[in-house]
């Protein structure tokens, strides 16, 4: 309908070298372990590492975790804030926007703070300080990850109950006699599957490779081992860090196919 | 009139119980992000011994935490405009100058990955292009004879870092700016140009006035989101560019201030700091609702 405008090409031209010029050069430098000749030598050598696998390992772990206890979390309160107390969704849509507010540096510091002392209510011990210990500590990385992951999670699941009957599918089950349980998992989330795919997805690439909270909590996840072997390692880094390119681009493929078709603007997240 | 209005109540009951199903959710929010940000603001009024005091706000005007905040004030500012500027033009030119669709989807669907790509990996990509031993750094040295390190560029300074957080900033700017500027009606061009309006008297009296709170809007969101950066900071230049996120972490690995109290408030003058960015963002956005909807 319009002509094609020449300084459009040159901006999309120029954005785009600089979008791939650090991936490539990422790569090429990966590449180059090896004098004169292009190998795969610093994957080899990183993959080599146990080191690498048992954190990587972790960090996949509490993605996991973090993944379910903010599905749990999150799924049951969107649908009660949809259906029961839309009142509420002011007061809930704030607490989710707060980690905009909290970056991951306060958190961990307001955490640790917190949590470094035992717990107790009215001068009685409920339990030791959490972060004397390896669940405690690891109960408070995944905690922190729910929180960081909070607003983007939260979005997509109440974009996905925005997008459906929640009050007519809800009427039909009870009506056919099931019960809240019952109707959360057989019926509202079998139609939120993409919804919750794309928060998971998100959620994954937040926690695996998080560096602010994993590092201050003194946890062996993937981002600090990641950090630690740049300052003694040249080409290993890179490999790794081409890995962690492609498993965002993984994520989020996923999230752009299985939410193709309903428009929206994409996600928005990271920890930087 | 005040009996009926009591008929067609539902019961009372049912009502003020129904949020107890939120109650989760409260109580997570409660322990793991409400009381620990509340632990910070009752520390920052507490000094070495205890005792209340307001002092340590007082403290924060001193020249060490002054220019950490000075510090980041500035790379957020510079790469919030940088990104905000670069990032409008590219997503016009996707949306706008009538470049293929796929073109636009598929640097769209980049721009939701690169803004995702952040921390460490992020930082080790531009060491391996821009460090000393950089590919393009190798490119500038070997094919144009000129040593980009001679001539007052650093990766690990604040214009390197200002490169490297624009690889998250601008991608967000394209994704917020792209939906918008497509949100722009054809009407409103023809209408213009009915009566008689050129291009920029266009761009002057409709199109910018339309987008400027969210291109404002957007640039503050990004100016945040510089703001509260750490990891990429830290694994770029290993706490040599005292950012008030780097002071904070060194404060937390090892009390540089010899005042817990006033790391407490220098951690919540950045959350103020956050929280207005964020309000005037929520603000403006909405503002920019009434048209682009």
């Amino acid at each position: 309908m319009r002509r094609t405008n020449v300084w459009g090409w040159v901006w999309v031209l120029l954005g785009t070298a600089y979008f791939l010029m650090p991936l490539l050069g990422a790569f090429q430098f990966s590449l180059e372990m090896r004098r004169g000749v292009l190998s795969l030598l610093a994957y080899q050598r990183a993959f080599a590492d146990p080191e690498f696998w048992s954190t990587f390992l972790f960090s996949n772990q509490m993605a996991v975790l973090t993944i379910v206890v903010s599905l749990a979390l999150i799924v049951p309160t969107a649908f009660w804030v949809h259906l029961r107390v839309p009142q509420w969704r002011p007061v809930v849509e704030f607490i989710t926007l707060m980690p905009f507010v909290i970056p991951a540096i306060i958190l961990v510091f307001g955490m640790i703070k917190l949590y470094k002392s035992p717990i107790m209510i009215g001068g009685l011990t409920l339990m030791g300080p959490p972060t004397n210990s390896v669940i405690g500590t690891n109960a408070l990385l995944v905690a922190g990850y729910v929180i960081l992951a909070m607003p983007y999670m939260y979005r997509a699941v109440d974009a996905g109950l925005r997008a459906i009957d929640v009050r007519t599918l809800t009427e039909a089950a009870q009506s056919l006699g099931a019960g809240w349980f019952t109707i959360i998992v057989q019926v509202i989330l079998p139609n939120l599957r993409a919804a919750l795919l794309s928060g998971a997805l998100l959620t994954f690439a937040i926690v695996v490779g998080e560096l602010t909270l994993a590092s201050f909590l003194d946890r062996p996840a993937f981002g600090p081992y990641l950090w630690l072997l740049g300052q003694h390692r040249a080409y290993e880094p890179a490999a790794l860090s081409i890995i962690s390119f492609a498993l965002t681009w993984v994520a989020m493929g996923i999230i752009y196919f299985v939410s193709r078709g309903r428009g929206g603007q994409g996600q928005v997240a990271g920890a930087h | 009139m005040a009996s009926t209005a009591l008929t067609f109540r539902p019961p009372r009951r049912q009502i003020s119980w129904a949020w107890l199903g939120l109650l989760p959710f409260l109580v997570f929010a409660f322990a793991f992000l409400i009381a620990p940000a509340f632990s910070l603001l009752l520390g920052a009024f507490r000094d070495n011994q205890g005792a209340v005091t307001a002092k340590n706000f007082v403290d924060l005007t001193g020249p060490f935490i002054r220019n950490a905040y000075w510090l980041s004030i500035r790379i957020s500012a510079v790469t919030a405009l940088m990104g905000g500027v670069f990032g409008f033009l590219l997503a016009y030119a996707l949306v706008l100058s009538g470049v293929p669709v796929w073109v636009r989807t598929g640097l769209v669907t980049f721009c939701g990955v690169a803004s995702n790509f952040a921390g460490v990996p992020l930082a080790f990509a531009f060491v391996a292009i821009l460090g000393r031993t950089g590919v393009v750094t190798q490119f500038f040295h070997h094919s144009l004879q000129f040593q980009i390190y001679q001539h007052g560029f650093n990766l690990y300074s604040f214009a390197g870092l200002s490169v490297t957080y624009l690889y998250f900033q601008l991608p967000l700017m394209v994704l917020i700016m792209a939906p918008a500027l497509d949100g722009m009606k054809r009407e409103w061009r023809e209408a213009s140009e009915n009566l008689g309006a050129s291009s920029l008297q266009y761009w002057q009296h409709v199109g910018l006035p339309i987008l400027l709170p969210t291109i404002l809007g957007t640039m503050i969101l990004l100016f945040g989101n510089a703001f509260g950066a750490y990891a990429t900071a830290y694994a770029l230049t290993g706490g040599s560019l005292p950012l008030v996120t780097i002071q904070i972490g060194a404060q937390m690995r090892g009390d540089v201030l010899h005042n817990p109290g006033l790391g407490y408030a220098m951690a919540l003058g950045m959350v103020v700091i956050m929280a207005v960015s964020i309000g005037l963002y929520t603000r403006l956005q909405r503002l920019s609702e009434r048209w682009l909807r």
